[in-house]
Parts: C-alpha cells; structure tokens; sequence
C-alpha cells in the first residue's frame, strides 16, 4: 500500500513537473555574473552565445547582471551558466574552477567570495 | 521670470507635465557629450550629429546645420534664391538619400529647396552615413543618407523659444511647445516662421544680394507610447508656406512680371504633410518588431524666372512595412518587408507639360551579422519595380572590422539607381539667357534614362592619445561610377544647358584626410583635408565637374568654459574653410566682356559664435559669418542686360553677400 502511494505520488509529481516543462522558446532569466570590466563583458557573452539556443545575452558591467533570453527546448540556464562558469567566472548557483579563473588575465580577475 | 513662466502659460494654453527624473538626467549626461559622435562599433561609417553641435552655429534650418562638419560641403546654389546647397563625397543632394526619422522627405519637387523646410530648432539629431547605405528605405541613395530625427514630444523640454535677427535683415522666431497629455500620449507643436522683407545690394549689381523671403512653418505631432504592450506610434501634421522675391531691385512683382520692364524672380512653394508610425515590439521577444510607416505628402510650387515659368506640384504616398528578428541568436539579426511609392507630378516649364505618374513597389531583405566584438556586416538587397523604371535588383554590403583597439576599418559597396528629375534638381539654370535642350535618346524619363551608380568605399579610424588627450585620425576614399548618368551640360555652350545621358565615363572619386584633437582641456579641434576627383564625358570633352573645388580644407575650433553650478557657461566656436579652385562652366564663346576664366580662384571662409549662457532656461549668441569678407565679382555676368542673350546668374563659386552677422536668444522651460 505505501508502496503504491509512492507510485501514485511519483506519477503525479512526474506529470506536473512535466506540465510544468512545458518548454518555452523565448524563456527570460536574470542571473548575476561576477566579472570587472568590458573584456569580461565580452567574454561573458560569447560563454553564453556559444551555448546553442542563447538568443540574446547581454551582461551589465556595473550591476553584473546578466540577461537572457533562451530557447528552452535547445538548452537550460544550467547549461548557460556552466559554460560561463568554463570561461572563468562565477556565476549565482555555479562557480568556475580555479584553473579557469587562473587563466583571466589579470585585469579581470574579480574579488571571489 | 516666474511671472514671465505664467504669462507665457497663459498665453500659450498649454498645459504640460513635470519631467521624471530620468529625463533630467538623461539631459546631464548628453552635456558631457561630443557634438559629433563616431562610432567605433557601428557598421556603416556613420557620423552622429548631436543637438549639441548644432548649437554651434545658428543654424536656421537643415541646410545651414552641416556648417561645423568636415563630412559635408556646404555650397551656394545661386546668386537668387540665396539657398545652400549640401555635397558629399563631392555629390550633390539628389545622389543622397534624404530621410526625416527614416521616412524619405527631400525627394522630386523638393530636391532644390527642401533642405530649408526643416527649421533647426525642430532637429534632434543627424545621422550622416557615407557611401550606399541601407536598402530598408529604397534604391535611390547612392553617395550617401541623411537622416534628421526631429525632438519628441516625449522627451523634449516643455517649451523653448529661440528669436534671431541678422544683419542681412533676416528674422526668425521659433516655438516649440511639448505637453504630456496622458501617462501614454505627448504632443508637440512646432512653429517657425522668418522674414526677411528689406532689399540690399552691397555689390551694387542692380541685383538683390539676398531674397525676400518669408516661411511659416507648423508641425504638430503625437506620439504614444505604451512600454508595457509594446505598442509605439507617431501621427504628424506639417504644413509650410514659403515665398521667396529675386531679381533686380527695381522688380516690382505686381506690374513687373512677365515683362521686360526689369529682370525679378518668385517662387511660392505650399507644403503639406500627413504621417503616420505604428510599432510593435513582441512581448517576451525584445529582438522582433514589426513597423508600418504612411506618408502622404502635397508639394506646390509656383515660380517664375524672368520669363521662364516653371510650376511643379507633387503629390506623393510612401509606405513601409518592415519586421524586424533574429535568426538562432541576435549575432544575425534581420530586416525585411515591402515599400510602396506613388508620386503624381504636375510639371510645366512655361507651357510644355511634363506632367507624369511614378510608381514603385519593392521588397527588401537586410541581414546583419555582429560578433559583439570585432566584426559586423550588413548584406542587404531588395528588388523593386517602377512603372517608368522596369524591374532591377539592388545590392549593398558593410563590413566593420576591428583589428586593434580604437581601430575601425570599413568597407562598403553598393548600387544605386534613381529617376533624375532634371527641371526640379536644376532650377536654378532658370536664372540665365540659357535654353534648355534634352537630347531624346527614347528613354521613358524625359526621354532620357534612369541614373545608375556604384559606390565603393574604403575607412579607416584610428583613437589614440597624444600628450594625455584625446586624438583621431581618419582616412576614407570612396568612389562613385556611374553607369548611366543625366549629365547637365554647362561646358556646351553659356547659351544653353543640354541634359544627356552620359556618353562615357563619369566618376567621382573622394579623398578624406580627417584629424581631431582635444588640443587642452575643453578646447577641441577638427580639422579635414578633402580632395575630389570628379570627372565627366561631356559632349565637348572629359572636364572636372564643374563648381566643385577639388582641394578644400576645413577646420573647426570649440572652446567652452566649465558650466557653473546655474549653468552658467561660455562657449567659443570658430571654422575655417578654404576652398580651391574650381572649374567654372564654359563662357569662351561670349564677348571677351562676359567671358570667365576657366577656373575661379580659391579663397577661404571663416564664420564664428559666441555662446553666452545665463542659467539653464536663458542663452543668448551672436555670430558672424563669411567674416574675412570674400565676395565674388562679378556675381552675375552681364547683370546690365538680364534680357540679353550672355546674362547668367546662376555661375556661383563664392558667397555674394559679404560679411554677415547675427544675434539670437533661446529661452527654455525645463
């Protein structure tokens, strides 16, 4: 019997989270990017460009918010973030390693919290 | 000035809105600004003119607000009508593309005065891109695109007044009242009028130095916009009244014309325009748009010249409908959609009727492609149909590279084609003993065929600093070959004026030699070396074009002090042009009295102003202009006989009136 509670309620989450994906193809996100200056910028955004089913991906120097649009069905914020988090920086949720942030130059090695 | 603030209000019935704090500060940031803007990430080699800049000069309208930009060469058209003409890469207006908020404005009838209906107060802004441009607005540009953004009910100040008197007795008075009407619509009214109703003849010729002129000019616009549907539009209404009286100072129009009693000119142009925006930004896609742009337009002119008539009335539809997205990502970016153009004309010149209907239809595809980093292109095409012009293709492409930081390197090529609407763009020839012949040649454009053009250009921009400041040098070559070409014939014969199509070559090759510097602080240079080699097969023979200077040199000097905590400030501004010598048409036939060398000789112009201002809603400037004081002489051949079979007054290499200045005072209400 409780094993077919578990069923039934593994069935019904499974089918709302399924409902729940139902995938958007201009999906909006705001995330914060930890960078300093314009050739983080660039590099930041390339990171997210390369990531099939990036849109559009503009980060703020001044506020380290980047924002994009993505197409669910390609890829997933995950995916974005851990190819940004590849090029050297950390973003909300996914932290770049310290060989990557080693190889920044020097001007763009932001404070690490 | 309170009580001044609440009369005016009172006066003018307006009611208006106080501006957020974002608009002031928006206003803040401007201010620290250069006048001229160029980009470093643009594709297109775009120079941006800011309101700023055209503060520089007293600039009356379009025509005049070029004066402080090496990009454009500011000429007189005719020792008449007193109206300047603009160049660029050594080309006259009709090879441009002329746009007000990217809806083609000075286009057919009013190619020769058009420039002078935009009064300078309406202007915001001017962007200025050499070479072949977008195909977005239609095929005709070939050197080059001017668009105007006029100020926005939105974001303009509520009211600004600027009066302007001159020592060549012109006067002006202009208004611009903006009001919010809810938190979605503004509105704006536009008013300017100018006068200049006494007569003067320095150069004691017998002629008018300058017209008699009188304009009045009325915009008013609405503009919505809704950022949470993503919903824009602007409507506008434009009406504009001009008249203008040349000729000898003895002309009376009411017993003189159409007589031989003495030689007198007038043209009265009536001006309407309706146009409509509509824009839509998808919701939850900030990259897709969609626009849809309507403009009609009446233009009526009435002129005589002497015993030359010449009416011209056109009434003109414009339509465009883009959409705007992206493909996979915004690093490609595109634009397509349709244009419709319907233009009735009216044309008679004195009694032979030229009278026609021109319609086009096209579909155009721009694709942008920018790595966000260090190269861009535009690849546009479109494919049009004119009723007079057959079916043709027209291709354009920019490219942008960066290879170094503060290094742009452009390129750009691109073909135009244009029907040429010989009386209109050359009505000033009306002003001489000169006939007009056309030679037949079977084409369905006054007999003749549509211009034809490529444009090749090359840029390249390099920022750097010298001794702790600011530096850039510029270098562009550009070239224009024509494939068919209506060539105005002058070299023929001082008696006539032939248009033909071009039996040969035509090119027009342009040099740009361009470096600025800010020499201290807040005193800035600019300065501009321009070569021209431009060159045409007339029926006499290859000539360089002539009344175009093929060495000119411009400089621009601009001091302001710090702007004190009321906004207090002065400003200095001072330009140099000299211009070479330029080949004069041919006159070799007349008696030795009314011949003309073959080339004029070169001179140099300096106008300057001086920018007092008082606080933040109160400036007053006085200026000069041609203030070395160069005249050309004689500015009219055989002035004495304007009945006569050698007078011309349409040889103009230099400015006819002399020294020329001016005082005005802006009054603004944030």
């Amino acid at each position: 019997m409780k094993n077919i509670v578990i069923v039934i309620w593994l069935t019904f989450v499974g089918l709302s989270v399924s409902a729940q994906e139902n995938k958007n193809k201009n999906a909006k996100y705001t995330t914060e990017v930890n960078g300093n200056c314009e050739q983080c910028q660039k590099r930041i955004q390339k990171a997210a460009y390369s990531v099939p089913g990036v849109k559009s991906a503009t980060w703020n120097i001044e506020t380290h918010q980047l924002s994009v649009i993505i197409n669910e069905e390609k890829c997933s914020m995950a995916d974005v973030k851990k190819a940004i988090a590849k090029v050297g920086h950390d973003t909300d949720g996914m932290k770049a390693t310290k060989e990557d942030y080693d190889k920044l130059h020097s001007c763009c090695q932001y404070d690490r919290l | 000035m309170k009580t001044r603030t609440i009369l005016l209000l009172l006066l003018l019935l307006v009611s208006f809105g106080v501006y957020s704090q974002d608009t002031l500060r928006e206003i803040k940031v401007q201010s620290k600004k250069k006048g001229l803007q160029k980009s470093y990430t643009l594709t297109g080699n775009t120079t941006l003119v800011t309101k700023k800049e055209l503060l520089k000069a007293a600039c009356c309208n379009l025509a005049e607000s070029f004066e402080t930009n090496p990009t454009i060469d500011v000429n007189f058209s005719d020792a008449l009508t007193g109206t300047k003409q603009i160049k660029m890469l050594g080309l006259t207006s009709p090879y441009l593309m002329m746009t007000q908020e990217n809806v083609p404005s000075v286009r057919g009838a009013s190619q020769a005065y058009g420039l002078s209906f935009t009064p300078g107060p309406w202007i915001e802004s001017i962007q200025i891109t050499k070479g072949a441009g977008s195909v977005v607005n239609g095929f005709e540009s070939i050197s080059g695109q001017i668009n105007t953004e006029l100020v926005k009910p939105l974001t303009d100040v509520p009211i600004l007044l600027n009066v302007y008197g001159s020592t060549d007795s012109r006067f002006e008075l202009n208004a611009n009242l903006n009001a919010k009407l809810s938190d979605k619509w503004a509105t704006s009214l536009l008013l300017h009028g100018n006068i200049r109703d006494s007569k003067m003849d320095k150069n004691e010729d017998g002629f008018l130095d300058n017209p008699l002129q009188k304009q009045i000019n009325v915009l008013n616009r609405y503009q919505y916009y809704n950022a949470e549907t993503g919903w824009v539009s602007f409507i506008n209404f434009q009406f504009m009244d001009d008249t203008k009286q040349m000729g000898q100072f003895d002309f009376n129009p009411d017993t003189d014309k159409g007589t031989t009693n003495s030689w007198g000119s007038e043209i009265d142009t009536k001006k309407i325009d309706v146009s409509t925006k509509i824009g839509y930004v998808f919701k939850d896609k900030p990259y897709q748009s969609i626009g849809f742009q309507n403009a009609f337009s009446s233009y009526n002119q009435d002129s005589y010249f002497g015993l030359n008539g010449y009416n011209i009335k056109q009434n003109s539809f414009y339509s465009n409908l883009i959409f705007n997205s992206i493909i996979d990502n915004d690093k490609n970016k595109f634009a397509t959609g349709l244009n419709f153009t319907y233009d009735d004309y009216s044309e008679f010149v004195n009694t032979t009727d030229y009278s026609r209907i021109d319609n086009t239809m096209g579909a155009f595809f721009e694709y942008t492609y920018d790595n966000h980093d260090d190269f861009s292109l535009i690849l546009g095409g479109r494919i049009d149909y004119g009723n007079r012009l057959g079916v043709f293709a027209t291709p354009r492409l920019h490219l942008k590279y960066n290879p170094w930081e503060k290094g742009v390197l452009r390129a750009s090529v691109g073909r135009g084609k244009r029907p040429a609407n010989i009386f209109a763009e050359n009505q000033a020839l009306f002003a001489s003993s000169r006939t007009f012949d056309i030679i037949n040649s079977g084409g369905k454009l006054y007999g003749l065929d549509p211009e034809i053009a490529w444009n090749y250009g090359i840029s390249f921009m390099q920022g750097f600093q010298l001794f702790n400041r600011n530096a850039d040098v510029t270098v562009d070559f550009y070239r224009t070959n024509f494939q068919n070409q209506i060539v105005v014939d002058i070299m023929e014969s001082p008696q006539s004026v032939i248009f033909h199509n071009l039996d040969g070559a035509s090119f027009a090759n342009s040099f740009q030699l361009e470096f600025n510097y800010e020499l201290a602080k807040h005193l800035e240079l600019r300065t501009a070396y321009k070569y021209y080699d431009i060159k045409t097969d007339y029926l006499s023979g290859k000539y360089q074009r002539p009344l175009q200077a093929a060495h000119r040199f411009f400089g621009n000097l601009g001091y302001e002090t710090h702007i004190l905590d009321k906004g207090q400030q002065w400003k200095f501004d001072f330009t140099y042009n000299w211009i070479g010598e330029q080949q004069l048409p041919y006159t070799a036939s007349n008696p030795v009295d009314y011949q003309l060398p073959e080339h004029s000789p070169a001179y140099s112009l300096m106008n300057a102003q001086i920018t007092r201002v008082f606080s933040s809603t109160f400036e007053v400037y006085v200026g000069g202009e041609n203030i070395g004081n160069y005249t050309q002489s004689p500015a009219i051949v055989d002035s004495q006989n304007p009945f006569g079979p050698n007078f011309d007054a349409t040889i103009l290499y230099a400015p006819v009136f002399g020294q020329m200045y001016y005082a005005g005072l802006r009054f603004k209400i944030k």
